[in-house]
């Protein structure tokens, strides 16, 4: 396959993807869970058979009657509200007790918007701080312009995670967060294997264009590069699928940060890098 | 292994001191609250229980197993002021007065009521105004500036011992303001600004799966290895018993406790440990095509993915090194186990496989360069 003659497709491809994803966001943002944006939520299993219209009526007596109810598991739903107080919290437990019979109160959070203030404001400085710390990291090991690519890789994966959180309104907590700055560890992970093979293979092939030598880079890594994330990918698929409710959205977003961080490094960081060095010395190139 | 608050349910909760109008909230006010907070934690019977302070103002209580947790907040959530008024006199004692609670059930009438035992200055001022008031008077008792009961004073009490009686709903309610009269009130007013309730069965429920969620994902991995690269496969998957035993002694060794995404953090480590060996064969398959003997191109393989392996996993380590310095508990979890199991698949992968391999390509029968996935 011929990955960097081809790069302007593989940009476009991704350009597309974050474009929406950009517009999406503008538009509907993201499912900020109670985490961020402050609120209760209850995990309750009900001993008799309940529905969620039943719940919502209990609500509504104390005017919650628009807070999101889901339904996990038999008899078992997922409450949202806004924020209450502690007695608020006694009360409106003691009523659905009442009402619907007797359940059991699988877990119980709730968040102040301190909290979740804290939280944003955390999550944007460890963000930024991994990533500069790996910025200064490639830029020692291997070149300012590997470190550059590699960032904008790292970008790259960030946005369509963000993209796809933002289309599919999955709510996030917490533990989004460490999804994240594992995304952006292991997509330089990926990519450095890749940046590693091209400038071993510069030192061996001094005569061969640019061109061939960063081509011939990725596919030597190529199945190493599949191969790893294949591994890691079928973790996260049997969390996803077995570790139940509470472990989901952390499954779910290191999972498409993974495929992104793989698609990343071999069709995004590498074709980057050639454009830039490309151009940044293109009279030297000019006779090849 | 110690399991976290998500795994075997309890309670997390972060209290927040409130500025009253005109009163700061001082250092001594938070020391004090901390040894309030550790009698009424007592109180409950909950065993390792923490109590750290977090900033000027915030103290974060955690217990673990708790059997109700909603009624462990609503306990340690309470000012659980007491306050002895009078019309006359105003408010003649309060709850540092007090040297005993302890709640009984009044035989007579099968009323739960909390006995009191004063101080024997407080005594001596119970004494003085019971006897001033007594057949005409009233003593009201407040909790939290709440009225939960008002008697006639019938007669002086010279032996500092009074009864409040009244405003229980039953026994149970009774016991619980006796052992918040027992641990004395708060300092200050504090407010839930978080908390996290598991209850025990999430917890093991959670626990189940994840395990099962780690027992598959595993065996997948090991499957995979094993179709992909043959007997290198075979090894890595040996070299990776080798890490979750090496994981999980340090894990036992430093204490760490096992949260939900910690579990996380190791299998996905585990994903992560395959990485540095399938880095190391592939290379070992090109210096082999590249027509170099089995014991030539399994050298060449290990020290030329010496530095791949090494810059790819210094990142990650860096990610989850702020991540431990930016997140909270349960998070930390997972900083911990993914950093330590980076660093265990780095040695596993750079000593064991190599070690491993090393001998099966003496082995007779071992020595065709198919088996090693060309």
């Amino acid at each position: 396959m011929d990955f960097i003659g081809k790069r302007t497709i593989w940009f476009a491809i991704s350009l597309a993807i974050i474009i929406a994803g950009i517009i999406s966001l503008a538009l509907q943002g993201l499912n900020m869970g109670i985490d961020f944006a402050g609120g209760n939520k209850y995990m309750l299993k009900f001993d008799e058979d309940v529905t969620s219209a039943q719940i919502r009526v209990v609500l509504a007596d104390f005017g919650l009657g628009k807070s999101s109810i889901q339904e996990s598991g038999k008899s078992t739903f997922i409450i949202r509200t806004k924020l209450l107080s502690e007695k608020e919290n006694t009360e409106l437990l003691k009523a659905l007790q009442k009402k619907l019979g007797k359940m059991d109160v699988l877990s119980n959070e709730k968040v102040g918007p301190v909290i979740g203030k804290e939280l944003r404001t955390k999550a944007f400085w460890a963000l930024l701080i991994a990533s500069i710390l790996i910025v200064i990291y490639i830029t020692v090991r291997f070149q300012f312009s590997f470190a550059i690519a590699a960032i904008i890789a790292l970008i790259h994966d960030v946005l369509v995670t963000l993209s796809f959180f933002s289309f599919t309104q999955v709510e996030l907590n917490t533990s989004f967060v460490a999804a994240m700055l594992t995304i952006i560890g292991y997509s330089i992970n990926d990519t450095i294997v890749v940046f590693d093979r091209i400038r071993e293979n510069i030192g061996f092939r001094k005569k061969e264009p640019l061109f061939e030598t960063v081509n011939k880079s990725i596919r030597q890594t190529l199945t190493r590069s599949i191969n790893t994330s294949l591994t890691s990918i079928m973790a996260l698929i049997a969390l996803l699928l077995f570790g139940g409710e509470t472990i989901k959205v952390f499954a779910l977003a290191m999972l498409i940060g993974f495929i992104s961080g793989t698609y990343s490094s071999i069709f995004i960081a590498s074709p980057l890098w050639f454009e830039f060095k490309n151009r940044l010395s293109k009279p030297k190139r000019v006779h090849i | 292994m110690k399991l976290g608050l998500d795994l075997q349910g309890g309670v997390h909760v972060v209290l927040q001191a409130q500025e009253t109008a005109g009163r700061e909230v001082t250092d001594d006010d938070m020391e004090q609250l901390k040894s309030v907070m550790r009698q009424r934690v007592n109180e409950l019977g909950v065993s390792e229980p923490v109590i750290q302070r977090e900033g000027k103002r915030r103290l974060i209580v955690e217990l673990a197993g708790v059997e109700n947790p909603e009624e462990a907040v609503e306990l340690i959530g309470k000012t659980a002021s007491l306050k002895f008024k009078t019309e006359e006199h105003g408010v003649i004692l309060t709850g540092k007065d007090l040297a005993d609670a302890k709640a009984v059930i009044k035989p007579d009438t099968n009323e739960p009521i909390v006995e009191i035992k004063f101080k024997k200055e407080g005594a001596r001022k119970f004494a003085d105004i019971t006897s001033e008031l007594a057949g005409w008077g009233r003593i009201a008792i407040l909790l939290d500036d709440k009225v939960i009961s008002n008697p006639a004073v019938k007669e002086p009490i010279p032996n500092g011992q009074a009864v409040i009686s009244g405003g229980f709903k039953n026994y149970n309610e009774a016991v619980q303001l006796a052992a918040l009269l027992r641990g004395g009130a708060l300092p200050v007013d504090v407010k839930v600004i978080e908390k996290r309730n598991v209850g025990p069965q999430l917890g093991i429920d959670s626990l189940n799966k994840s395990k099962v969620a780690a027992i598959i994902g595993i065996i997948a991995i090991m499957l995979f290895m094993m179709a992909f690269y043959r007997i290198p496969g075979f090894i890595a998957t040996i070299a990776l018993v080798v890490y979750g035993l090496l994981v999980l002694i340090v894990m036992n060794s430093i204490n760490a406790v096992l949260t939900l995404p910690g579990i996380a953090g190791l299998l996905l480590s585990v994903g992560m440990a395959v990485d540095a060996n399938v880095i190391i064969f592939e290379r070992v398959k090109e210096e082999l095509r590249n027509g170099k003997s089995l014991r030539a191109g399994v050298d060449a393989g290990f020290k030329r993915a010496f530095w791949t392996i090494f810059d790819a996993n210094v990142t990650t380590l860096l990610g989850a090194a702020v991540l431990y310095y930016f997140g909270t508990g349960l998070i930390r979890g997972f900083a911990v186990t993914l950093s330590l199991g980076i660093l265990a698949s780095m040695f596993t992968a750079i000593t064991l496989s190599r070690w491993l391999l090393r001998i099966f390509i003496r082995v007779k029968g071992f020595t065709n360069p198919k088996m090693y996935g060309i």
